[in-house]
């Protein structure tokens, strides 16, 4: 019988893939293998062996006091406000309904376009606000599943919500843009939809960093009732298929547009 | 009154990071203090010295705070700093055996022996079962056989089994590939093995006849 080689042991001990089933199957066999896999297994069990002594609960506390003094300022150079979360949002959004409207007015602007000019320019449009907008969603949505999820801790005083309410702040900028572009565009059922979200992502903007957990409470509530959860998924949903299938399916009419509303 | 109690309720590291490149510094303090615990852990196991340790903790924050920019807003803090002390800390380990081998070269040049192979010292040094019996003793074995280690073994062994860390992330501290640092792993787990023989083989003997949980 061919033995497992110690560099075998340690890689089934490792739980590397590489003969892992080989090994087991050797192992289940042979008892001399076995015992080299527990002189192995003992190397490990030596090394949890080794205290660390504690640094003491105040350690964090102690290491700041002795960085603090070296530690220069940061300050803001002149061309980072340009790049801050919510000016990079509207920036982007920007772009995209620039692009979107640049491209939509190449068509017009040579004479006497032909029918597939004009379908052409129109599917480019239709593209890029799928793409867009179904990031936006996905980012609200992340937003509000997150505010869903948590689960005050019995007998928390605070919660803070500041990296959501942050986020939230910048996707009611985002979502009213969206929201104007699809009223533009005649889409009352993606705008009705964008609407509601809006004012879900307004109430969290507009709340403290830190709420008590009855506050928080009425933040989930808002979200709940209004079942904007759904309804963004819903969106998300027929839009990755509009994404998708953009090229064999014909473009979605508001008529259809309007069941989601009706989740 | 530490920072998370000034705060009066805990930020997340993504909000403090945040507020530390915004210019708020206090907000940094929540991370170092909220980490250092962490990273001394390491920083002990790596370096073997808690003055050592000391020093890797403090140096590993200071980088981290310097290079905070660059940190990527959706990575995890402590992993950043983690790896930060990590790299300190192996350095430190290089710079530590270069200084040693300084001190010793000399004289061994003049008595005219030949380099040892710190294994062999290792096994030389090795005492019976018996005095390996106490865990007192098997730890002080264990960590002389640590340092016996290259720095880019006992950085291996430290970040896969006490930190669970996964061959991509040691690879990349060791600033080699994955298939050499599975091999890294492999040649300390080997050297502690030989250094720690006898003891390793009775107690893995008892265990595999299954007298000894």
């Amino acid at each position: 019988m061919k033995h497992a080689t110690e560099e075998e042991l340690f890689r089934y001990r490792q739980g590397d893939a590489k003969g892992r089933e080989t090994t087991a199957a050797h192992l289940q066999e042979c008892g001399e293998c076995r015992a080299e896999l527990a002189k192995l297994e003992e190397v490990f069990s030596a090394l949890d062996a080794i205290p660390v002594p504690e640094p003491g609960e105040d350690y964090g506390t102690r290491v700041w006091r002795q960085i603090a003094p070296r530690l220069p300022e940061k300050r803001a150079r002149w061309w980072e406000p340009l790049f801050m979360p919510r000016r990079l949002v509207v920036a982007g959004v920007m772009a995209a309904l620039l692009a979107i409207a640049f491209l939509a007015g190449q068509w017009s602007k040579t004479g006497n376009p032909g029918i597939g000019d004009v379908a052409d320019a129109v599917k480019v449009r239709e593209r890029v606000l799928v793409v867009a907008v179904g990031e936006h969603l996905g980012k609200s949505e992340m937003v509000l599943v997150e505010l869903s999820n948590v689960q005050p801790a019995s007998g928390q005083r605070l919660i803070n919500i500041a990296a959501e309410q942050k986020r939230a702040e910048y996707l009611v900028e985002e979502n009213r843009l969206y929201r104007q572009t699809a009223l533009e565009g005649g889409d009352k059922a993606m705008a009705s939809t964008l609407d509601e979200l809006e004012r879900v992502l307004l109430d969290v903007a507009n709340s403290p960093e830190e709420v008590t957990p009855a506050q928080f409470e009425s933040i989930q509530k808002r979200i709940a009732e209004h079942g904007i959860l759904l309804k963004v998924r819903v969106v998300r949903q027929e839009l990755r298929t509009a994404e998708t299938g953009r090229k064999s399916q014909p473009a979605q009419t508001d008529s259809t547009a309007k069941e989601r509303n009706k989740v | 009154m530490s920072g998370e109690q000034a705060e009066g309720v805990a930020i997340s590291d993504a909000v403090a990071v945040e507020r530390t490149l915004a210019g708020e510094r206090e907000a940094y303090r929540v991370l170092v203090e909220r980490h250092s615990q962490y990273v001394y852990r390491l920083a002990y196991r790596m370096t073997g010295k808690k003055e050592d340790a000391e020093e890797v903790v403090q140096e590993a924050f200071l980088r981290a705070y310097q290079k905070l920019e660059q940190f990527a807003g959706n990575a995890n803090f402590a992993t950043w700093v983690y790896r930060i002390a990590a790299n300190y800390a192996i350095d430190r380990l290089r710079q530590r055996k270069n200084e040693d081998a300084r001190r010793e070269q000399p004289q061994r040049v003049a008595e005219g022996e030949p380099e040892p192979d710190p294994l062999s010292e290792v096994k030389d040094r090795a005492p019976s079962p018996e005095r390996l019996a106490g865990s007192a003793q098997l730890a002080a074995r264990m960590k002389e056989a640590l340092d016996t280690l290259t720095p880019a073994e006992r950085t291996a062994i430290v970040m896969r089994h006490w930190d669970g860390c996964g061959i991509e992330e040691i690879a990349a501290v060791l600033k080699s590939n994955t298939s050499a640092a599975k091999n890294t792993v492999f040649r300390a787990v080997q050297k502690l093995r030989s250094a720690l023989k006898p003891f390793v083989d009775a107690r893995g003997a008892a265990r595999a006849v299954g007298t000894e949980s």
